[in-house]
């Protein structure tokens, strides 16, 4: 009777699992596929707009075999596809915005925040596994999308030539596609990463607070400062920033072009002038606070 | 070492004193019922344990500080709260990925076992389950999970007898053993009376009853009084006395010192008890009714 039920014993002991030895990053890397998992909207609106927007391109491509002309021999071949990467990246944004508002809130309104806290996951994981999403995911999925875009409407430009019975050569040598997709990636991990990580850093710390309405907690300090600012000195200049870290209109090329994009082959980037600028560096202080700060919160945080 | 030790647990939200210095000691191996009325303080004290809250006082959960150090303590601790917190837009086969992906005690092969014996479909989100199948889900997780402390927080509100009765049947045939612990608040006293090793009430942010089960039986006798032998009964000082179908139902501690008029050493005796009507074990409804109205009682008296 002993024996067996120590044998019992033992096979039971042999049953409990050896913990698995885990690598610090396993939950980090799970914590960014529940943020794709929960947020579909990361991927699918980009994907959405990009459908869109080669819909328009093929219409007016197919137009253009009856409009040679105009459509076929424009002085800048450039421009559509620098207007799809500029589309690509305003979606970029908008979907980072509503994003980063949402990110620490609905986890308390749907209560599930007791179920992910019950689980071994640091408040430090979830909370840059959230950021990392417009910091990072966001960034090279707008730059990943805009090149598959590019190449879909340079294939659909040259089937419509060669429809037509025109030459392709003209139109391959005037776009150099490994230059433009070069500027396009150091563009939005510059000016759409590096460069409005404070705003969106605040937009995640702000999420983790109210009880509602998160997008008013968010911008109201920013237009009350700017507001102050315009009675007090009848300026812009706070406004004028935020704007600009929003939409990315950071130093990152050489001459003071007004160009948004520097998708021109002729732009010369200028990293080290961007990375010398004290403004990236103030700026990207200030998301760390932030960012600590919403850690912090989140400690705190119960189910809304 | 104790799985959980807490002294003088304190916890005060503005005015309200949720904890009023709760003393707490729970051993390795037992299972412990928290019960206590609406607004006792139970689910602030589950929420210290598991570190979801900030507290005074000293508590050490199986060894180590739950607010401190909440994401080491959660690969030990499991929980389920009291209502659905398995966030409503996540699939199954997600919710199996993510926790054997953060979780380094999670054993997959188990969950999905359980999960077979239900109705619950792996492509399911959760917000298609009806609400005991979420409890399924959430109990199928939990007890794949090799830990060493389970915290129930009205883990069965709002299921219908079948769930219930099933959720605490698979929790003691496929889940306990004498290595794990069991800490369960709730409110259904009834369903918990044959599962519990040990039985706290807490009333007002204090525990006002510890007792382990065996102690229960051995010390409280209830008698349903012949008609006629009432006042003797009474004579003997019972804790509580109520009525049901015409006859008197009398609740004695056998503990108590008529000389002395206080708990001491057992005094009273069956025989005696039994001489005056039928004697039974009380359930834990009475007890817990007998105990807190006399808590009643005394909190008058001290008004007065």
């Amino acid at each position: 009777m002993n024996t067996q039920s120590n044998v019992m014993n033992e096979s039971f002991d042999s049953q409990r699992i050896a913990p698995v030895s885990m690598s610090a990053t396993r939950p980090m890397y799970w914590s960014m596929r529940r943020e794709l998992w929960e947020s579909r909207s990361i991927y699918v609106a980009p994907l959405a707009v990009a459908g869109v927007a080669l819909f328009g391109f093929s219409l007016s491509s197919i137009a253009g075999i009856w409009e040679k002309p105009l459509r076929l021999n424009p002085a800048q071949p450039q421009a559509p596809y620098d207007m799809a990467a500029g589309l690509m990246m305003l979606t970029g944004i908008v979907v980072s915005v509503f994003y980063c508002l949402d990110a620490l809130h609905s986890e308390r309104r749907d209560r599930s925040i007791l179920f992910w806290k019950s689980l071994p996951v640091s408040d430090v994981t979830t909370v840059l596994a959230k950021a990392c999403i417009p910091l990072v995911i966001l960034p090279l999925l707008t730059f990943a999308i805009t090149v598959a875009m590019q190449w879909l409407m340079l294939l659909l430009s040259s089937a419509v030539l060669l429809v037509s019975g025109l030459s392709v050569a003209t139109l391959w040598t005037k776009l150099s596609f490994l230059r433009m997709s070069w500027l396009l990636l150091y563009h939005v991990l510059t000016a759409h990463a590096l460069w409005p990580a404070p705003i969106y850093c605040w937009l995640l710390l702000v999420s983790g607070w109210p009880r509602r309405a998160t997008f008013l907690w968010a911008a109201l300090p920013l237009v009350a400062i700017a507001g102050v600012e315009q009675i007090a000195f009848h300026t812009w200049h706070f406004a004028a920033m935020v704007g600009s870290r929003l939409m990315g209109a950071a130093p990152t090329v050489a001459s003071t072009s007004t160009d948004m994009f520097p998708t021109d082959p002729m732009t010369h980037i200028a990293p080290d002038h961007f990375l010398s600028s004290p403004g990236l560096w103030i700026g990207l202080a200030l998301a760390a606070v932030f960012l600590a700060a919403a850690v912090r919160l989140r400690r705190y945080r119960e189910p809304i | 070492m104790a799985c959980i030790d807490a002294r003088g647990l304190r916890k005060a939200f503005g005015t309200t004193i949720a904890l009023d210095g709760v003393d707490l000691r729970v051993e390795e191996g037992r299972i412990l019922g928290l019960i206590g009325p609406n607004g006792a303080g139970k689910t602030t004290a589950l929420n210290a344990i598991l570190g979801l809250t900030p507290y005074q006082g000293e508590l050490r959960v199986l060894g180590r500080d739950p607010w401190t150090e909440r994401d080491q303590l959660m690969r030990d601790v499991c929980f389920i709260a009291d209502v659905a917190v398995l966030p409503r837009w996540i699939r199954v086969s997600q919710a199996l990925d993510y926790v054997a992906g953060v979780h380094p005690r999670f054993d997959r092969a188990k969950a999905e076992g359980f999960l077979a014996k239900t109705t619950i479909r792996c492509g399911s989100r959760v917000r298609e389950l009806s609400k005991g199948m979420v409890t399924q889900l959430h109990l199928a997780l939990v007890m794949a999970i090799d830990a060493r402390l389970l915290v129930l927080d009205e883990p069965t509100l709002g299921l219908d007898i079948l769930y219930r009765k099933q959720f605490y049947d698979s929790l003691l045939n496929d889940y306990f053993d004498r290595n794990r612990t069991i800490v369960v608040a709730t409110h259904q006293v009834e369903e918990v009376q044959h599962v519990l090793t040990d039985l706290m009430f807490i009333n007002r942010g204090r525990i006002v009853f510890a007792r382990s089960m065996e102690e229960l039986e051995s010390r409280y006798l209830e008698v349903i009084v012949h008609p006629e032998k009432v006042a003797a009964a009474r004579a003997l000082k019972p804790m509580h006395e109520r009525q049901a179908i015409g006859r008197s139902i009398l609740l004695f501690d056998l503990k108590f010192d008529l000389k002395l008029d206080r708990v001491a050493n057992q005094k009273l005796d069956r025989q005696q008890l039994a001489a005056l009507g039928d004697v039974r074990t009380p359930s834990i409804a009475d007890l817990f009714v007998a105990v807190m109205g006399n808590q009643a009682g005394q909190a008058q008296g001290a008004a007065r």
